[in-house]
């Protein structure tokens, strides 16, 4: 939409991409989202009790742990694994749910909804409204809810409700226009917890502030397990709260190199996969401007992947700039090519990863073994994989 | 040119290409006929957050056909050829306007013959190249009023609007039941401070009470999933375009005879 050079200041703008495309009934409630989370930021006493939080009850920091067989095993550089799958509830999510749920309190707000794609972002959800005696309400797609069963149930049994979706692909994408339905209606007494770095302004600035922490914990650990900064730094991007989270912080350090995993899905035909730098273009979907997978008409494309948290055909829109200023670069990995990835991790560390985290696993397969032995990845591991055993179960032979 | 020329005005909106475009041209025109001072061109979308279970199910039925927003500015042309005095508005989610190209659009928009153009999901502030674009092509930008929407974003409504201002009856997606007194009656009192243009209200005005109510207080009411519906259950098992078409006509007639 509006690409004017000075646009490029406005708060919610990364570049030409961002913004806020939403019917006027919201616009009142993101104003006074983005004055609570403005305020929120600059006041010590929320810092101080969320960073109580984040250390007490979600387990931070997170290890940067050295994985010394599978860098063996591919004979090139130092790999490094970023250990948010350590994490209380399995994944990066629960740093801003965390987050958004104090502002929720401070805001007077009692009810919170979200949207769950893998449901680790529901789960954390659900989770930290347990903690704060808060009604949740979690949209999930009902293909989702197939494929990550055992997610809906932790959700159901932490006090959720959990409400299906059966439109469209019946996938992320789906489970956000129901909540954003939900909002539109319940305006005045609801709490959106978006759980990516999506939607309209200011939730991919907050949602990505609150994830900075794993970049700033892994900056300083490689600093201080090395001495010098990675070569590279390796997430899957979905939404891409995880990679803004872990990118933001070595951005200017232009030497490191940051690189987005995409899901590469069953093909790169249009539907197979959820790769949009590889057959998306600028359009808007669901509050924000940003690189979109759709058809001639700007109907929005459906999208495959086998991790759910990755299956959805928009982008966060920083990492849509990151991506134009060539600052950061996005690649893709198959279903196939995560599986074996997958396995390889599990192998080889004890480690077994979140199918999303694995397609970040996989990129690191492919890059490692043409870098030199002194030069340094690190993958943020931003979930871990129990939550996958019925799909593993299904395409893996133990 | 005022967009009504009753008073209430009724406008009426249509999701184009439901079940197909040969339905949605029979049913605005009979609209028309009927008495619809103003149609709303509903340009079906993938994601319609905005929208209700009715206008969704509306979305898929004329997606699937393949309906595109050129399409739909045919349909435009063909009805302004055959009704020259009726206005038309296109109403659409963004993102197929920016698809087609913003500047196109505006074009071909005006040569259909449209009078102006509701994007449901842009608000004023985002709307700076859209509404010089419109301006130039004397086309008009229709914004939302909502009954969230301070004050502060009245005014900027008011100022961005031409034609008339659409105001939401209340928090929510289309089709749902409005308390027609509520929150609407309030928030076209507040339109009105800042705006002489006249005020449509829409949202869940689904019957002849309803419309007898909003015109008590504001200009025009639009009556959208109440048609949408009909147009479902009548062209239900590959009915003719004529019976939903003449369902539709009768509904209108009985909402403004009883107004």
């Amino acid at each position: 939409m509006a690409k004017s050079a000075k646009q490029k200041n406005i708060p919610g703008r990364f570049g030409a991409y961002g913004g806020r495309y939403v019917p006027e009934t919201l616009m009142a409630a993101l104003e006074e989202l983005e004055a609570a989370y403005t305020k929120a930021k600059k006041d010590k006493k929320f810092q101080r009790e969320l960073a109580a939080l984040l250390a007490n009850f979600a387990g931070r920091p997170t290890s940067l742990f050295f994985a010394q067989r599978l860098t063996q095993k591919l004979g090139g550089a130092k790999i490094y694994l970023k250990r948010e799958d350590l994490l209380h509830t399995g994944a990066h999510k629960i740093n801003n749910a965390l987050g958004q749920a104090l502002l929720a309190r401070r805001m007077g707000k009692k009810r919170i909804i979200a949207e769950t794609g893998a449901g680790q972002h529901g789960v954390a959800t659900a989770t930290v409204c347990a903690l704060f005696g808060l009604e949740c309400v979690v949209y999930m797609g009902a293909e989702d809810m197939r494929r990550q069963e055992l997610n809906v149930f932790r959700m159901r049994l932490l006090g959720a409700e959990v409400r299906g979706v059966e439109s469209g692909s019946r996938t992320l994408k789906d489970a956000i226009n129901e909540a954003m339905r939900d909002w539109v209606t319940n305006v005045r007494s609801t709490y959106y917890l978006l759980g990516s770095a999506l939607g309209a302004h200011p939730y991919p600035t907050m949602v990505r502030d609150f994830h900075r922490v794993i970049g700033r914990e892994a900056r300083a650990q490689i600093l201080k397990a090395e001495g010098k900064l990675p070569n590279a730094v390796i997430a899957c991007v979905g939404g891409g709260s995880n990679a803004i989270g872990i990118f933001h912080e070595f951005i200017r350090d232009k030497k490191v190199r940051l690189i987005g995993v995409e899901a590469g899905g069953r093909s790169l035909s249009l539907g197979d996969h959820a790769a949009r730098f590889s057959g998306g273009s600028p359009g808007v979907l669901q509050g924000t401007y940003s690189y979109l997978l759709q058809n001639e008409s700007g109907q929005v494309a459906t999208t495959h992947s086998i991790s759910a948290g990755l299956d959805y055909p928009s982008i966060g829109p920083e990492h849509a700039a990151l991506h134009d200023s060539g600052r950061a670069e996005y690649v893709n990995a198959s279903d196939k090519e995560t599986l074996a990835a997958l396995a390889l991790l599990s192998r080889t560390e004890g480690i077994i990863p979140a199918l999303e985290s694995a397609h970040a696993v996989a990129e690191a397969i492919k890059r490692a073994p043409k870098m030199k032995k002194r030069e340094i990845i690190i993958i943020n591991i931003s979930g871990r994989g129990d939550k996958d055993m019925g799909i593993l179960q299904e395409n893996i032979r133990a | 040119m005022s967009f009504f020329r009753s008073k209430p005005g009724l406008v009426a909106y249509v999701t184009c290409g439901d079940p197909d475009l040969a339905t949605s041209r029979a049913v605005i025109l009979s609209a028309i006929d009927a008495g619809a001072d103003l149609i709303e061109l509903g340009v079906p979308f993938s994601d319609p957050v905005a929208d209700g279970p009715v206008i969704q199910r509306a979305s898929e039925r004329a997606l699937k056909n393949g309906t595109s927003l050129e399409d739909v500015l045919s349909l435009a042309e063909g009805i302004r050829n055959s009704r020259p005095l009726t206005n038309l508005i296109v109403f659409s989610y963004l993102n197929p306007l920016i698809r087609y190209g913003l500047p196109k659009f505006v074009t071909r928009a005006k040569d259909a013959g449209v009078d102006g153009v509701l994007a449901v999901d842009l608000i004023v502030e985002e709307a700076d190249e859209y509404r010089a674009l419109m301006e130039k092509s004397r086309l008009a930008p229709v914004f939302l009023a909502a009954p969230t929407s301070t004050d502060a974003r009245l005014k900027k409504v008011a100022a961005a609007s031409r034609g008339f201002i659409y105001a939401v009856a209340r928090t929510g997606v289309t089709g749902a039941k409005t308390d027609v007194r509520g929150d609407a009656q309030q928030l076209v009192k507040r339109i009105k401070k800042f705006s002489k243009l006249p005020v449509a209200v829409g949202f869940g005005i689904s019957n002849a009470d309803d419309f007898r109510q909003v015109g008590k207080y504001a200009d025009a009411a639009v009556i959208g999933s109440a048609i949408v519906k009909i147009i479902e259950e009548k062209s239900a098992n590959g009915a003719s375009p004529e019976v939903p078409a003449a369902a539709v006509g009768d509904f209108i007639r009985s909402v403004k005879r009883a107004s």
